[in-house]
């Protein structure tokens, strides 16, 4: 257990981390905004992976891919607002548990039709597929610098949308109060759809970026998903401050406890038995982590509409 | 006692509501067809009637717990998980004859079904308890979520438990055995979850119309009320949730025996929406919408699943529907707006 070793662990997490926020970041928008809580924002996550995959095997290039990763599933996010999504703002929660998860099951099974059961492959671009050596770190690939970098460009575009321009200034008005800016002549529908679209565009970023590390095939938004909903709740529901620390908090927890846990028990018992329960535990860590916090503060870290 | 008309009175039945009136068609329909395919000797059939009528166990549990508690549960697969993995653990170590337990006192599994749905149901509410003193801390969309977690948590540690067979599940070889009857056939099972079911209607229904379930109703409606009138909200939507998980995990054991096979799949998250789906599809607080829900979503998976392998497109299409524009669920669609809204 070297000082490198746990080095590239936490640049690990980090990134682990990063891609969650990014599934998070679109989440917490919409429910902050919107009030919705969506199931679907994972299929989301696919529509952008298989986007990209599928352009990229068409066209050969990875860039072309992932813009068409990101506008694709804006375009699904858009799609499904103005169809579906638009009639839930009124309902209870348990109507858009309901109708996003029936999306969820639309999404998956277009996509099964379209693609076939078989996983798609997304190679990494030969401009990022080397390694690179960073302080204590012989090799660590380029790719996964590479994800970290455009998440954190992400977050801060993100943050200077909200707070500088006109477009997040309504954001935040209607976030705090949606008849007001509505009474205030601003097309509050058209802002809703804009508002979901940049959530899924987000979503499509991340699964794009993700579908180069694993494989790209159907289902693969619903364990993100969970997580994401585990960072904003973690975070408080509504902030993206919050979203991005608990991303970043989950992601380090998850990875490093998969590493560490079973070493730590090895103090304690055999390496068997170590081995099992350490997997066990450390599969449920992000759980228990969740459960303590939210046993302090019922309502996350960082509530937005305290 | 003056008496002007001389002419007995006829006597009439007493009025029927249009609910009650489909109650009693569903519940006719459910106990005949497995009677009769019995009858014909195609045990296909009476199998897919238990399915529907223990998915409808687990219906009811969930559906006291969003209708009359408004606890809008996205966990209840850890219940039905939790009774499944009971059952199979039981009869893993009485196959094998090992102790569950060997230290501080010898625990060994056993092959008894009444045995194994009380510890399932007594396991169940314990894990309940836990679940839900953490998570009725909060409301709302944070309660979803959490408790979505929480069964995502008991998922995850099923996967990677290697003893109980871990990502590859537990079969159940001889299914458990029942005092005087024969389990193993498919209508006596039948049965047996039939009138299991009709428990779990009748306690839900009676727990509704006591003191607790206008309790628990009233903390749905308004929890300030509740408290102002000297009731803590709290313990008496914990009871609420623990009494749920309670009869969901019961259809979880029975779920096990139908299958003989126990697996992660029973916690996943997907089983946890189609619980939910039974209770909206019947219509949130009809005491026997769950029995419709379930029906619908067997008989449609069964049914389209055989003509295309595309099914849940299908279901998700009809759920939409049902979402958006059936509000109430089938039961809303055909009785009526329920009493109590």
């Amino acid at each position: 257990m070297t000082a490198a070793l746990i080095f590239e662990q936490v640049l690990n997490g980090l990134q682990f981390g990063l891609t969650l926020f990014l599934m998070a970041a679109g989440l917490t928008l919409v429910f902050g905004v919107m009030g919705l809580i969506n199931l679907a924002h994972g299929s989301l996550y696919m529509v952008g992976a298989f986007c990209c995959a599928w352009i990229t095997q068409q066209t050969g290039s990875f860039w072309l891919g992932l813009g068409g990763g990101v506008l694709g599933a804006a375009a699904a996010g858009a799609l499904i607002e103005m169809l579906v999504i638009r009639r839930l703002y009124d309902r209870d929660h348990l109507d858009q548990v309901l109708a996003t998860f029936a999306l969820i099951l639309i999404f998956s099974e277009g996509t099964r039709m379209v693609f076939g059961s078989m996983p798609l492959y997304l190679n990494i671009p030969a401009a990022l597929g080397g390694t690179m050596a960073l302080p204590g770190v012989e090799a660590y690939p380029v790719y996964r610098l590479f994800i970290i970098l455009a998440a954190l460009a992400v977050a801060m575009l993100l943050y200077l949308l909200i707070s500088k321009t006109r477009l997040g200034m309504r954001i935040r008005a209607g976030e705090s109060d949606r008849e007001m800016i509505a009474a205030l002549g601003v097309d509050i529908k058209t802002l809703y759809t804009i508002v979901f679209a940049l959530g899924a565009a987000i979503a499509g970023l991340s699964g794009a970026l993700v579908g180069a590390l694993r494989s790209v095939q159907v289902g693969m938004g619903e364990p993100v998903l969970i997580l994401a909903f585990v960072v904003i709740v973690i975070g408080g529901i509504g902030s993206i401050k919050g979203a991005l620390i608990g991303s970043i908090l989950i992601g380090l927890v998850d990875t490093l406890g998969r590493i560490f846990i079973p070493v730590i028990l090895k103090f304690f018992m055999e390496n068997a038995s170590a081995n099992s329960i350490g997997a066990a535990l450390s599969s449920m860590l992000i759980y228990l982590m969740m459960a303590g916090i939210l046993a302090v503060k019922p309502k996350g870290l960082f509530n937005a509409t305290n | 006692m003056q008496r002007t008309d001389t002419a007995p009175k006829p006597v009439s039945m007493p009025k029927l509501s249009r609910e009650t009136i489909v109650n009693i068609a569903v519940m006719a329909i459910l106990l005949a067809l497995p009677l009769w395919a019995s009858s014909i000797g195609e045990d296909y059939y009476v199998n897919l009637a238990s399915l529907i009528t223990i998915f409808a166990i687990a219906g009811v549990g969930l559906n006291f717990a969003i209708g009359q508690g408004g606890m809008v549960s996205f966990g209840h697969a850890a219940f039905f998980g939790i009774g499944g993995y009971t059952t199979g653990i039981a009869a893993f170590h009485s196959f094998e004859e090992t102790l569950f337990v060997a230290m501080p006192f010898a625990i060994s599994g056993t092959n008894q079904m009444l045995i194994i749905w009380i510890v399932a149901m007594v396991i169940c509410g314990i894990a309940a308890l836990a679940i839900g003193a953490i998570s009725l801390r909060t409301e709302g969309v944070y309660f979803i979520m959490i408790t979505l977690a929480f069964a995502q948590m008991i998922y995850y540690f099923a996967i990677s438990w290697p003893t109980y067979g871990g990502e590859d599940g537990l079969s159940i070889y001889l299914r458990n055995q029942l005092p005087m009857v024969d389990a193993e056939s498919a209508l006596t099972f039948f049965l047996v979850c039939f009138i299991l079911l009709l428990g779990a209607i009748f306690v839900s229904a009676r727990l509704s119309g006591s003191r607790f379930g206008a309790a628990l109703g009233t903390a749905r409606m308004n929890e300030t009320r509740l408290a102002t009138s000297g009731i803590d909200p709290f313990p008496i939507k914990l009871t609420g949730f623990v009494i749920s998980a309670m009869i969901t995990g019961l259809a979880g054991a029975l779920f096990a025996e139908l299958n003989g096979f126990v697996g992660p799949s029973m916690l996943s998250w997907h089983r946890s929406g189609e619980i939910m789906v039974f209770v909206i599809l019947g219509g949130v607080g009809r005491l026997y919408g769950p029995v419709i829900g379930a029906a619908l979503f067997v008989l449609l998976e069964t049914y389209i699943g055989e003509w295309t392998q595309h099914w849940q497109l299908l279901l998700g299409l009809a759920l939409l529907g049902v979402v958006l524009f059936a509000r109430g669920g089938v039961m809303g669609m055909i009785a009526g707006r329920a009493r109590h809204d």
